[in-house]
């Protein structure tokens, strides 16, 4: 973003030069572009179902089971447990060797029941960890053993390994982050490339030089030129002629003029766009550690985006729900543990700001449409501090909205409406804006 | 048939024609150069220039919002996303029971619950406002001593000495209350303090009618009733239980091809009344012949005496004597002589069971006779303290002067009132009760009714609920929850139960003790009668003192400005009140609108202007209660005079009485909304026929336009130069019907609350720039008709329909944007801010819109406004507008709804934020939406479902049925000819009306 803020007066006198930068920053434009495009494939919508939609097909198999049961740990269990790694709760490996099923499925559904019913075992568990209650969970017993088959499967892999993504979100997050990464190389050795090509050509000019010279001196030292000779040998580029030359003049005046007037406009359309906000927050709360390394779906904290028009910013009970045992020493943390305290609200910086004219409804997008966070939000799991990432203007929401397919799959509010699309319009993709996605009072009200 | 809006629109005054069919009234502004506020223009453009640079600096800098979520967010609290909580709306007037619309813990909204089998999800206009007195920046928001702010434990404890050694009679002084536990938290203070005498008294009294019926108000059905008589009883707007009674009313109202049969209603009244307006037969009589006019009919229908069919009154008898159990006599006197006869007709009906059902009411508990001796023992010195318990009889009681010396002479008065009210500040001590959005409370309104209040946000101030105090000053530290609680361990014995009986706000149970009878036993009909054929004719002007449909007469919801400038039913005065005359009588007198005139009764006087009122009895005037408050509160203050001191009170209260009237010489302008947006009379806006032409042929009842083409007539829509739209989802229409419709502005209220629409003041109605979305047009009609052309020519027919009628029908309209297929309004504007959805809406988009008002110029039904200020920032509004003006205020606003800046035009949605939620709920469940499920803040108000919304593309949903049912029958559109093809569409007015009383226009 450093670009943004050097583009103020220097920018503009050396505007010549700067079309360079400014053909560097469109190239630059387009591949985010892609990235964005990459986003919002209709391919990988199917992942985006929330953790709550997922129903595994039942029974089938091992391979079913376990990969059934990888859903629901990851949906139900991973904010919690790992495999092979104590986080909140013990380490869930080995654990069909330690308890019996009959056990297992009666503390999955509620644990606090039999802690109170004095089983020895579960008590002596409760109090190991600080008598910190497993919530119940309503999962049927072929759930839960299916989620067992999977905690069998990935015994004794390697701790990095367990770290998979925690739901269908997340392993898009995956796929961006491999773009981006792979961007990133891409960025990289292009740069290398360019370098040695400028070192080539520093050499080949200095060697011309020299060459050249060398070629004037043994020249000069021969006695056998005629006068035309010499002169041709004498020539001296007249730098003055150029600059006194109409044409180049206009030339240079023309394209100076036309970059003076392209910034202009770029930096009036830029009046009032944030893109690229990244206000230091209160409390520095990593989105890469997060939903990056420790791969915890977004919904966990951000507890509405599939039901509201607003995602929630995360309540410091929800902090609460992990860090009143890990991390319990971090300065960062105890910041949290004081506005507990004195009962005083985190005061976040918002960063994505729309005008109050403006109504967006997250459900709408993420429950409805199915898009993934990262489509907006760019990629929020590599950030250490969020800053905006799109250009939450009216263009860009308009653009989305006509070239993007309706999520019509499965659901029986659109049934009709692709039918009669399909006999009127096959040809064309049956976008948001053809079902009315860009009218007015979509939005405005 | 020729309708007018108004008595200026018959007149044809100079002033009115000038600005008839002017959309926007032209108004002087002042711009003289001495104003220090007005800039000259160089100076504007200076500093415009200034500010453009100043603007483009400041945007560099992005302005820092935060984002605070809860520490401890509630399970069951999602921002954005709205809860509904049951609960009771009962301030000692109207009882309704409603869902309270609450987001991020804020109440928003009132809807009506239809849980309940008493007010089966209808609201009042009153109850739709009731949010706004929530974040009344007007309340008390501290314990107070004389005036002080003061520690609750303070004045607890003082109030508890002095308690101790008070000696002499202790009163509490209460409205109505209809709560059991509250009445056992009276009973535990009478108690602890044994000298304790609780008093009720009603505003609106209804003694007379509890003396005649035992002490209960009677459990009256209009459902079954096919023959009502009303002497004077406004049951439709302000009697009793306005809500309930309008809803059991419509049943027999509503007709369709296959119930071709309609009640009829006679009222006799002075004032035309919102219920006038619905009656098929309306008579005019004076105050002081209502008693007359009821022992007429008690002898015609009781005595057997015959009466002359030909009269009103006795085609009432007669009929009501065919109706037999079917006939139902309401009567809104207050003499227990008139009151007594109404019930002896109703037993010689044998209505009980049918008509008269068994669960008698207790919305109405107030005993004149106590209150009197009450006030007559405070002023003899024999009470030693009085509470008010949301009581303010300095305000509205008639003998308030005496209440007001006598307070002066009690040494302990404590006030539990929401605020400094008239009554409260001359109180030692000051207790302000909770808000009922802030408090747990039981209601019975009916016996075997009963039904709760829950508080949905904390107390917004340090206030205590009343019971609370009375317990504490008892000795009693529960808190009153607990204590209701283990008051309804007998009807709710589980937990299970309990929690039931809160979420659906209503259960069937009893929980009040049986009621007090009145001081006064009841009289003998034979007395009664001899009473009144004995009684003097007084001479002289009559004065009927009324309520209104907004303001209670008890003028507790004055501070209200949504309830201030809600239109009245009839009148369509907005912001206080006025001496309703009738024509003749300012003809006589050479009295004109607003001429200011000073009325006198009991030696006391008020000076109010004059309103000519069609319908009103001759020789009558009428005013309005509730107004003219000191100590309301800002906005409620000095709007209008107390009319109350003019009432008799020495033989009971009588709100009627002999009054001197004299012309000032002032002028003072009455802010009435109705002649603007006149709607050009040429062509049919609004229909109507008899339920004798529907009998015979529902297919003529309306009059469809055909209009000339090259292939003969066609219907308007044959002939188009647009090309139609397609829906291909949704397609939003509304129908109404004016059958139902009564016109009590409920829709009005429940628009405003919902779109966050601004309240403008009196000055801004007068200026014709008043914001309501939607409006009820009244009209009144001509007693002349077209079937005279023959007889008398028809240009002395034209004449002659320019005569006013002394007693006109009334048709109500309610009006909103008919969301035209052809848009008139989107085809003129520049900049395309009115564009046409594809479900069928006429969107406005705020933020593209630059104001020049186009499209309200070009709109035939003249539905849209235009912001001419910031209402929420220009300081002028700061009182008026207090909703979106101060941040307490704020708080009831809708969030889902943009508040509207300066300069833009605004208009009915349709609601379309519930239309967009109700299809995103229906889009994550993967389903179509239910009809029924979205509906717009009008068609949910309604008391009487005369607003049908719903999908027209669906063909099971309710309105394509209705429209399908009503189609060539009632269905039509307001002004068809112009083929704007509305999506609202209304439904023929029927009315069961003689053919010699109606007109016969098609003959």
């Amino acid at each position: 973003m450093n670009s943004l803020r050097l583009r103020s007066l220097p920018h503009l006198l050396l505007a010549l030069v700067l079309t360079f930068a400014g053909v560097q920053q469109a190239s630059a434009q387009g591949a985010a572009a892609d990235v964005n495009k990459k986003g919002v494939a209709p391919g990988a919508t199917a992942a985006a179902t929330p953790a709550t939609a997922t129903t595994p097909a039942a029974g089938g198999g091992d391979a079913a089971a376990i990969a059934a049961g990888d859903a629901l740990f990851k949906g139900n269990c991973a904010q919690c447990h790992a495999v092979n790694e104590q986080v909140v709760g013990p380490a869930l490996a080995g654990i069909t060797k330690r308890r019996p099923v009959s056990w297992l499925i009666p503390w999955v559904k509620n644990s606090s029941k039999v802690v109170a019913s004095g089983d020895d075992y579960a008590v002596a568990l409760f109090n190991k960890f600080n008598k910190q209650q497993m919530p119940s969970f309503a999962l049927s017993d072929k759930e839960i053993t299916s989620i067992l088959a999977y905690v069998t499967s990935q015994e004794g892999q390697a701790t990095a390994a367990t770290g998979g993504p925690t739901a269908g979100n997340a392993a898009a997050a995956d796929g961006k982050a491999d773009a981006a990464g792979a961007e990133e190389g891409a960025g990289k050795y292009v740069d290398i490339l360019l370098i040695v090509l400028v070192v080539v050509l520093i050499v080949l000019v200095v060697t011309l030089v020299i060459i050249g010279n060398l070629m004037k001196d043994v020249l000069r030292g021969r006695k056998d030129l005629d006068g035309r000779d010499i002169e041709i040998l004498e020539q001296r580029f007249d730098w003055g002629k150029l600059y006194r030359s109409p044409v180049m003049r206009g030339i240079v005046g023309t394209v100076f003029a036309l970059v003076l007037l392209y910034e202009g406009v770029q930096s009036v359309m830029a009046v009032g766009l944030t893109q690229g906000y990244q206000p230091t927050q209160p409390i520095a709360f990593s989105h890469k550690l997060h939903a990056g390394e420790h791969q915890i779906n977004c919904a966990y904290c951000h507890t509405s985006v599939y039901k509201a028009k607003s995602a929630n910013i995360p309540s410091a009970n929800i902090c609460m729900n992990c860090h009143s045992q890990i991390k319990t020493e971090s300065p960062e943390i105890k910041k949290i543990y004081r506005a507990i305290e004195r009962k005083q609200p985190i005061q976040w910086v918002r960063v994505h700001n729309l005008p109050d004219l403006a109504y967006f409804n997250h459900s709408q997008h993420t429950q409805v449409a199915g898009l993934q966070c990262q489509t907006c939000h760019g990629p929020i799991q590599n950030m250490e501090v969020v800053y905006q990432y799109s250009a939450l203007t009216m263009g860009w929401c308009i653009n989305c909205h006509r070239e993007m397919p309706l999520n019509t799959k499965d659901n029986k509010y659109y049934d009709n409406l692709v039918k009669l699309h399909d006999t009127k319009n096959a040809g064309a993709p049956f976008t948001v804006s053809s079902n009315g996605g860009t009218e007015c009072s979509k939005c405005h009200y | 048939m020729k309708y007018w809006k108004g008595i200026e629109e018959l007149d044809n005054t100079p002033e009115f024609m000038q600005s008839a069919f002017a959309e926007f009234m032209p108004v002087k502004e002042s711009h003289e150069s001495k104003d220090a506020t007005s800039a000259p223009r160089r100076d504007f453009l200076k500093l415009m220039g200034f500010g453009v640079a100043a603007a483009t600096l400041a945007s560099c800098e992005t302005p820092v919002r935060k984002a605070i979520p809860y520490l401890n967010k509630p399970e069951e609290i999602d921002p954005t996303i709205a809860n509904y909580y049951a609960s009771t709306y009962f301030t000692g007037a109207d009882y309704n029971s409603v869902l309270v619309k609450s987001r991020e813990g804020r109440p928003i909204k009132l809807e009506g619950n239809p849980e309940s089998p008493i007010t089966k999800g209808g609201l009042s206009a009153r109850a739709q406002a009731a949010v706004l007195s929530l974040y009344d920046g007007g309340r008390l928001q501290h314990f107070a001593i004389k005036g002080q702010k003061a520690e609750v434990s303070q004045v607890d404890q003082e109030i508890r000495t002095k308690l101790a050694s008070t000696t002499g009679r202790i009163a509490i002084v209460s409205p109505t209350i209809i709560s059991p536990s509250t009445k056992k938290a009276i009973a535990e203070f009478a108690s602890r303090y044994p000298n304790t005498t609780h008093v009720m008294y009603d505003a609106q009294s209804a003694s007379a009618l509890l003396q005649a019926n035992g002490g209960v108000v009677p459990g009256y059905d209009f459902s079954k009733a096919t023959v009502i008589v009303s002497l004077g009883a406004d049951f439709l707007g302000t009697w009793i239980s306005p809500v309930e009674y309008a809803k059991q009313y419509v049943v027999n109202r509503k007709v369709n091809t296959n119930k071709r049969t309609m009640s009829r209603h006679f009222q006799f009244e002075t004032n035309m009344s919102l219920t006038g307006t619905n009656a098929d037969v309306r008579v005019p009589v004076k105050p002081s012949e209502m008693g007359a006019t009821a022992l007429a009919l008690y002898n015609a229908v009781v005595g057997g005496a015959g009466a002359d069919p030909k009269t009103k009154l006795g085609m009432a008898a007669a009929e009501l004597k065919a109706a037999g159990a079917t006939g139902l006599v309401v009567s809104g006197s207050n003499d227990p002589a008139v009151q007594t006869l109404v019930t002896a007709i109703n037993q010689s009906l044998g209505n009980a069971g049918t008509t008269i059902g068994t669960a008698a009411s207790n919305v109405r508990q107030g005993d004149d006779a106590r209150m009197a001796a009450l006030v007559n023992d405070m002023n003899n010195g024999a009470v030693g303290a009085v509470i008010f318990y949301n009581a303010n009889p300095v305000y509205n009681h008639p003998l308030g002067d005496k209440v007001k010396s006598g307070i002066a002479k009690v040494p302990l008065t404590i006030s539990l009132n929401d605020r400094l009210d008239e009554t409260g500040s001359l109180c030692q001590y000051a207790a302000p009760d909770n808000h009922w959005l802030e408090s747990w409370n039981d209601f019975e309104p009916k016996a075997g009714y009963l039904s709760l209040s829950q508080p949905v946000i904390t107390p917004i101030f340090t206030t205590r609920q009343a019971q609370e105090s009375l317990l504490k000053w008892a000795g009693n530290n529960t808190s009153y929850y607990k204590y209701l609680r283990a008051n309804w361990r007998g009807i709710t014995p589980t937990d299970a139960a309990w929690d039931k009986a809160v979420h659906d706000g209503v259960l069937m149970g009893t929980a009040l003790p049986a009621a007090q009878a009145p001081a006064t036993p009841a009289m003998s009909p034979a007395a009664a009668a001899s009473q009144l054929s004995g009684a003097a004719k007084p001479s002289g002007v009559e004065l009927a003192l009324y309520e209104k449909v907004g303001i209670s007469a008890a003028g507790s919801e004055a501070n209200n400005p949504f309830l201030q400038e809600l239109p009245d039913p009839v009148s369509k005065a907005t912001w206080g009140n006025y001496v309703a005359v009738p024509r003749k009588m300012a003809i006589e007198q050479k009295w004109e609108q607003n001429d200011v005139l000073k009325i006198t009764a009991n030696g006391r006087s008020i000076e109010l202007p004059v309103l000519i009122q069609p319908g009103q009895a001759n020789g009558t005037v009428s005013i309005a209660l509730g107004y003219g408050r000191t100590l309301a509160g800002k906005a409620g203050d000095k709007v209008g005079e107390n009319a109350a001191v003019l009432a008799m009170t020495n033989n009971g209260i009588q709100y009627m009485n002999v009054v001197t009237l004299a012309k000032t010489g002032a002028t003072s302008p009455i802010a009435q909304t109705q002649t603007h947006q006149t709607l050009m009379d040429r062509r049919p806006v609004v229909q109507e026929n008899t339920l004798a032409k529907y009998k015979e042929n529902p297919k003529e009842v309306t009059e469809y336009e055909k209009i000339s083409t090259p292939d003969g007539l066609e219907a308007p829509n044959k002939v188009s130069l647009w090309q139609d739209y397609q829906y291909n989802n949704h397609h939003w229409g509304m129908a109404i019907d004016l059958n139902s419709c009564i016109g009590c502005g409920s829709c009005v209220i429940g628009c405003q609350t919902e779109n966050n629409v601004a309240v403008v003041g009196k000055q801004q109605v007068i200026n014709r720039r008043e914001m309501h979305w939607m409006r009820i047009d009244r009209y009144y009609s001509s007693d002349t008709h077209k079937d005279s052309f023959e007889t008398k020519g028809k240009l002395d027919t034209y004449a002659a329909m320019e005569d006013p009628s002394e007693n006109p029908q009334v048709i109500h309209q309610p009006m909103m944007c008919q969301q035209c297929n052809h848009a008139p309004c989107e085809t003129v504007c520049p900049v395309l801010a009115t564009t046409h959805s594809s479900e069928g809406l006429n969107q406005m988009t705020y933020n593209r819109c630059i104001g020049t008002r186009y499209c309200a110029n070009n709109c035939p039904y003249k539905v849209r406004r235009f912001n001419w200020f910031s209402y929420y920032s220009n300081e002028k509004f700061e009182i008026v507008n207090g909703h979106m003006f101060t941040d307490l205020g704020r708080m009831v606003l809708n969030p889902d709804v943009t508040v509207r800046a300066r300069g833009v035009m605004e208009k009915c949605s349709f609601c379309v934020q519930r239309i967009q939620l109700g299809k995103l709920e229906a889009k994550k469940q993967k389903r179509r939406p239910k009809d029924g499920e979205i509906v717009t803040a009008c068609a949910q108000s309604c008391p009487t479902e005369a607003i049908v919304f719903g999908d027209m593309k669906d063909p099971n949903s309710r309105i394509s049925q209705l429209l399908r049912r009503e189609d060539g029958e009632r269905a039509f559109h307001s002004l068809d000819s112009i083929n704007v093809q509305p999506n609202v569409t209304y439904l023929t007015k029927i009315r069961n009306a003689e053919s010699e009383f109606f007109a016969k226009e098609n003959a």
